[in-house]
């Protein structure tokens, strides 16, 4: 499909905004896998303009302390932790 | 066990009175149990363990049901056949050599091979119905709002609720009951649900009720698929119900519109997986956004991959009116058309899958294909309605099809009340 979106340069474009490594394999694959998919997206360019009534309502609530996890339960998965703090990698 | 059911076997027991009181319940392994690892399938989490439960699990165990094991399923929920799950498939015990069904593969094989008297599951674009229909079994997708989707682990949040799967209709509108009712913990949910009695309503009474048959979801269906559904359909006139055709046009679209919803919203809810909080951590050297793009490559498997990639991509500059927002058109679009339709049926019937079990292996390679084959299911999720998928009868080979009604929002107990004529 010569007038896809997406070649292999916008898949490594797209994997580094999500933030997913891929290897060379990886963007042939998905840049063949991406023409077919989006090509089929692409039939919505055929759907008429639609009035929606947004079926929504704010839902608030009073701001209140209540109970909730503690500090321990809260870091109990991380895979690092420093002083009762998550521990990440270098920002930069 | 035999079918490979569970990621997790583990014995939660609850009150020791309730409504489910003796009744072994089979969880799928997106919705959070206290102290008891929740995966979603993923090695992301493989070593996961929820600090509290889900709201379904608060009341299950209020209940008195014993909960049995975490169920597998298709990573994070995505897929249509079980098999994206990291820790391997779930072979159907119709047939072990097909496909249960997806993506909540486990809690439909455990309830069809007996191994749980009824199963939790949750259904984004028909999780639920899918392998319900695959393994011979009931499964209710309820109406968004009904249910709490506190602690279940987001895919696609304005799509996706939690419900049951059971033998038969009357013991599926039990468990209803027992998950159904709003909750301040989701702000989504209605007061629709907090006293009901689905399961007084399972009686198959269709006498002059009227199902709607959209022609859109019989044409691409498998003539095996057809045969039986046209059976089931003369079940239904002969217990006084009539059928008649409707048209639905905007369900044409609704595969493209749900993929691009689904997607998108998943780019964003799966973000969180970056091995700092939670999940697994790469231990790898380099700055923050080197190492999460290695540990997320790591961790995630090729759908997962491919899903959370396209939506980053629907959602991206210039690209996100031309995807996203003409998929949010069309899904205003399903909707209208089910109100219309509903003015003049009662319930909507078709096939739930298109197709019979495929084989295991079958479907990987291709993903546009699969994502077809959830062409029967989807509109239901775009459109927030309530549906059942019931026996609908067998293949020459034996294998199960399923059938789907659907009704209008908050009718649950009108759809389980049609469904009780089959199962």
């Amino acid at each position: 499909m010569s007038d896809s979106p997406v070649d292999d340069e916008e898949v490594r474009h797209v994997a580094g905004l999500a933030r997913v490594d891929l290897s060379a394999a990886d963007v042939e694959r998905f840049t063949d896998q991406f023409a077919e998919i989006l090509a089929h997206f692409e039939t919505l360019e055929e759907v008429p303009d639609v009035e929606s009534e947004p079926d929504r309502v704010n839902v608030m609530r009073a701001d209140e302390v209540e109970e909730s996890l503690d500090q321990d339960e809260a870091l109990a998965n991380a895979p690092e932790r420093e002083d009762g703090f998550f521990k990440g990698p270098k920002v930069s | 066990m035999a079918h490979d059911a569970f990621i997790t076997e583990e014995t939660i027991e609850g009150d020791p009175d309730g409504p489910l009181a003796g009744r072994t319940v089979a969880v799928k392994d997106n919705i959070s149990t206290e102290g008891v690892r929740t995966t979603c399938g993923s090695a992301m989490l493989e070593s996961y363990v929820p600090p509290y439960d889900a709201t379904v699990v608060t009341r299950l165990k209020e209940a008195g049901a014993t909960v049995v094991g975490k169920t597998n399923m298709d990573e994070f929920g995505m897929g249509t056949t079980t098999e994206t799950s990291a820790f391997g498939a779930t072979t159907n015990p119709v047939d072990p050599e097909r496909v249960p069904g997806g993506s909540s593969g486990g809690s439909a094989a455990a309830v069809a091979a007996g191994e749980a008297d009824l199963a939790l599951g949750s259904d984004t674009g028909g999780s639920i119905r899918c392998p319900a229909a695959f393994c011979g079994v009931v499964g209710i997708k309820p109406t968004y709002g009904l249910v709490s989707r506190y602690g279940l682990v987001a895919y696609a949040n304005s799509l996706e609720q939690i419900g049951p799967l059971a033998p038969t209709v009357e013991e599926a509108a039990e468990l209803l009951d027992v998950i159904a009712g709003p909750d301040e913990r989701d702000a989504t949910t209605r007061e629709a649900g907090a006293e009901s009695d689905y399961a007084s309503a399972a009686v198959g009474d269709v006498e002059g009720l009227t199902l709607g048959v959209p022609t859109e979801l019989l044409d691409g269906a498998e003539e095996a698929v057809v045969d039986a559904f046209e059976e089931a359909l003369d079940a239904y006139r002969d217990a006084g119900a009539s059928v008649e055709e409707v048209s639905l046009p905007s369900l044409e679209y609704g595969v493209a519109a749900y993929y691009v919803i689904a997607m998108s919203e998943a780019s964003s809810n799966l973000a969180r997986f970056d091995g700092v909080r939670y999940g697994e951590s790469g231990g790898f050297e380099g700055n923050w956004n080197e190492t999460f793009a290695e540990t997320r490559a790591s961790n995630f498997g090729e759908e997962v991959k491919r899903r959370v990639l396209l939506g980053t991509f629907a959602l991206s500059a210039g690209y996100h009116d031309e995807y996203y927002e003409r998929a949010q058109d069309a899904r205003a679009w399903v909707r209208r058309d089910f109100d219309v339709a509903f003015e003049d049926v009662d319930v909507i019937a078709s096939p739930t899958m298109p197709v019979l079990p495929p084989r295991l292996g079958e479907s990987l390679d291709d993903p546009l294909r699969m994502y077809l084959a959830d062409a029967n299911t989807v509109p239901v999720n775009l459109a927030n309605l309530p549906a059942i998928s019931v026996p609908a009868g067998e293949s020459p080979d034996g294998l199960p099809v399923g059938l789907q009604l659907v009704g209008p929002k908050f009718a649950e107990a009108r759809v389980v009340n049609a469904g009780a004529l089959l199962a």
